[in-house]
């Protein structure tokens, strides 16, 4: 019989593809259950009811896969709850359609290149985090330019980032350099300042994005925790 | 006029609302999109300091008496400008109106200034609507909402549509100069970022003689924003959200807002918005004269604010984007300061950035 520990598991690899974070961290996963038979029933709710409804629908669906790849799961169903879309992108995911189905004359194409930009923007925060606190400590734009993936020091955000960047098919091998450009090319120390500049303010837009989700999701489920 | 420690600041409070979100206004069989739009704004509404929060029920509707009291006697705002947000989807009446902004400036000439709207998607009716509020009004701006749903199915729009630039060269015609552009959480297609600011930055290169005034600095896509106003002159930061979601609740994140701002953007194009009837001015203005970027560390190479860099924001800068006349009191001397805008010389990559990483 399936554990709900595992189904946890699999929700945890589910992200918010605007924010780069886990659902489960986010506080997304109102309830979880999994019956004797094998049927895992997932409730879903987001910080407002008028969330964009793409990256919703990406969230719901990608629940949807993890938790049905899983053996002993029978059947998944995931919903979400409270939310402008709920029928439509419940609906969706259920019947295993597309987006451009889920909103037939609404989308123009799937939702790969929107993933793919926010991906982009993740391994651009990324470097900043992983970056920063050299630059506090005094490495200059020459060394940082040099350093590898494999040089710098082991963090769970430099694991984030390197799993980012093999998602986006960019180097993510020990020898690759820490700073890229977006199509995985080298940074050189010239352009190292500007280039830290913009990943600082990239973090900053997704991690105040992140923040702001976090304290509406508290207000709108006051004193209602996930119960996860 | 707001005056502390010996300086005058003349505030222009360049987008802030007149709403009514009152159960009557529902449309009926659309309840759950009207609750859920105002329940949207209540969660920005308890980013403020607590002493300021208002009940849900006082949120939904306010007085003539309590905006004027609110923005003017205890607000310290010297020129209000109405932004109207229609939403009639979900809203009988609309959210705020042009008319009911305009009734509000018929009894206050010498307080408000106020704003029209357009849609693309209402066609020839639209532009001559436009055109009888522009006489009606006097109009000097617009506010765009593109993510507003409409009765023909669709849920948003773009400033690059095909129609949009009809009514931006009808703006042209009738002297309208400053667009307020508000991303918002719908477009279509829905495939895309809502939030994208790809149309808003080839609209203003087509349009080098309108002002565009990102409310909210593109938050939460500050990143794509900022590299758009470095590189196009007639881009402003409207920082109505920036200032109310953030100095209070988070005041790091607001730190480092300001100084990205200051840095890609420059105090000659920020502009203050109290985003009332989300929060109330007073403690927003009062805050932001009294606010200095930390001296820690981490802030090091953020510009710190001068009292003339708050005078800007705070008023000047709105007064000269709308041509209103600033008491000599209040006046920065001339000539002005040099504009600053330390991000141009790094827009160009190629140049070897002398700054520090």
């Amino acid at each position: 019989m399936i554990e709900r520990d595992t189904v946890w598991r699999a929700l945890e690899t589910v992200l918010d593809p605007e924010l780069d974070e886990p659902i489960t961290d986010l506080d997304f996963v109102a309830s979880c259950t999994v019956s004797r038979d094998g049927v895992v029933s997932v409730h879903l709710r987001l910080p407002t009811f008028f969330c964009a409804p793409n990256f919703s629908f990406l969230m719901v669906a990608d629940a949807f896969d993890a938790v049905s790849a899983l053996d002993g799961v029978t059947r998944a169903e995931i919903v979400l709850d409270d939310h402008h879309a709920s029928e439509e992108i419940n609906g969706g995911v259920a019947a295993h359609a597309r987006f451009v189905e889920t909103f037939a004359g609404e989308a123009d194409a799937e939702l790969d290149e929107l993933r793919r930009y926010f991906l982009e923007k993740a391994v651009i925060a990324g470097q900043d985090r992983v970056a920063r606190p050299l630059v506090d400590a005094g490495v200059g734009p020459e060394e940082l330019a040099e350093l590898t993936l494999g040089a710098a020091p082991a963090s769970p955000d430099l694991d984030r980032l390197r799993r980012r960047r093999a998602a986006l098919g960019l180097p993510a091998e020990d020898d690759a350099p820490l700073l890229i450009h977006p199509d995985g090319s080298r940074v050189s120390s010239a352009q190292v300042p500007l280039h830290l500049r913009r990943a600082r303010l990239t973090r900053l837009g997704m991690e105040s994005n992140g923040d702001l989700c976090k304290s509406f999701l508290k207000t709108r489920y006051a004193n209602t925790a996930g119960t996860g | 006029m707001y005056e502390k420690n010996g300086e005058k600041y003349f505030v222009v409070d360049s987008h802030m609302h007149f709403w009514d979100a009152s159960r009557e206004n529902w449309v009926e069989g659309r309840e759950n999109l009207a609750k859920g739009w105002i329940d949207c704004f209540y969660g920005y509404h308890t980013l403020a300091p607590p002493e300021t929060h208002w009940t849900w029920e006082h949120y939904l509707k306010v007085s003539e008496e309590d905006l004027m009291k609110d923005v003017f006697e205890d607000g310290h705002v010297d020129k209000a400008i109405f932004q109207s947000t229609y939403l009639k989807y979900w809203y009988k009446d609309g959210f705020n109106t042009v008319e009911q902004n305009g009734s509000m400036l018929e009894k206050h000439p010498d307080k408000f200034i106020v704003n029209g709207r357009w849609d693309p998607r209402d066609g020839e009716a639209g532009l001559r609507q436009l055109e009888e509020d522009a006489r009606r009004w006097n109009l000097k701006g617009v506010k765009l909402y593109t993510a507003e749903w409409h009765e023909n199915g669709s849920r948003g729009w773009k400033l690059t549509d095909k129609e949009s630039y009809r009514f931006l060269e009808k703006c042209r015609e009738l002297g309208i100069r400053n667009i307020h552009a508000h991303k918002g959480p719908t477009i279509w297609p829905l495939n895309k970022d809502a939030f994208s600011m790809e149309d808003v930055d080839q609209t203003a290169t087509d349009f080098p003689d309108l002002n565009f005034i990102i409310e909210h600095a593109g938050i939460p896509r500050i990143d794509d924003f900022a590299y758009m106003a470095v590189q196009e002159p007639n881009v402003y930061a409207g920082c109505s959200v920036v200032i109310g979601a953030h100095m209070h609740a988070r005041p790091k994140t607001f730190a480092r807002f300001m100084g990205e701002l200051l840095f890609w953007v420059g105090e000659d194009r920020m502009t203050f918005g109290s985003d009332y009837n989300i929060w109330t001015p007073k403690w927003q203005i009062e805050g932001f004269v009294d606010w200095q970027m930390p001296d820690d560390e981490a802030f090091s190479d953020y510009p710190r604010l001068t009292t003339a860099t708050k005078k800007k924001i705070l008023g000047l800068n709105a007064a000269k984007l709308y041509g209103i006349e600033v008491p000599q009191e209040c006046r920065l001397p001339e000539p002005p300061s040099i504009p600053e805008q330390p991000g141009e010389q790094l827009a160009d990559e190629s140049t070897p950035a002398g700054a520090q990483a």
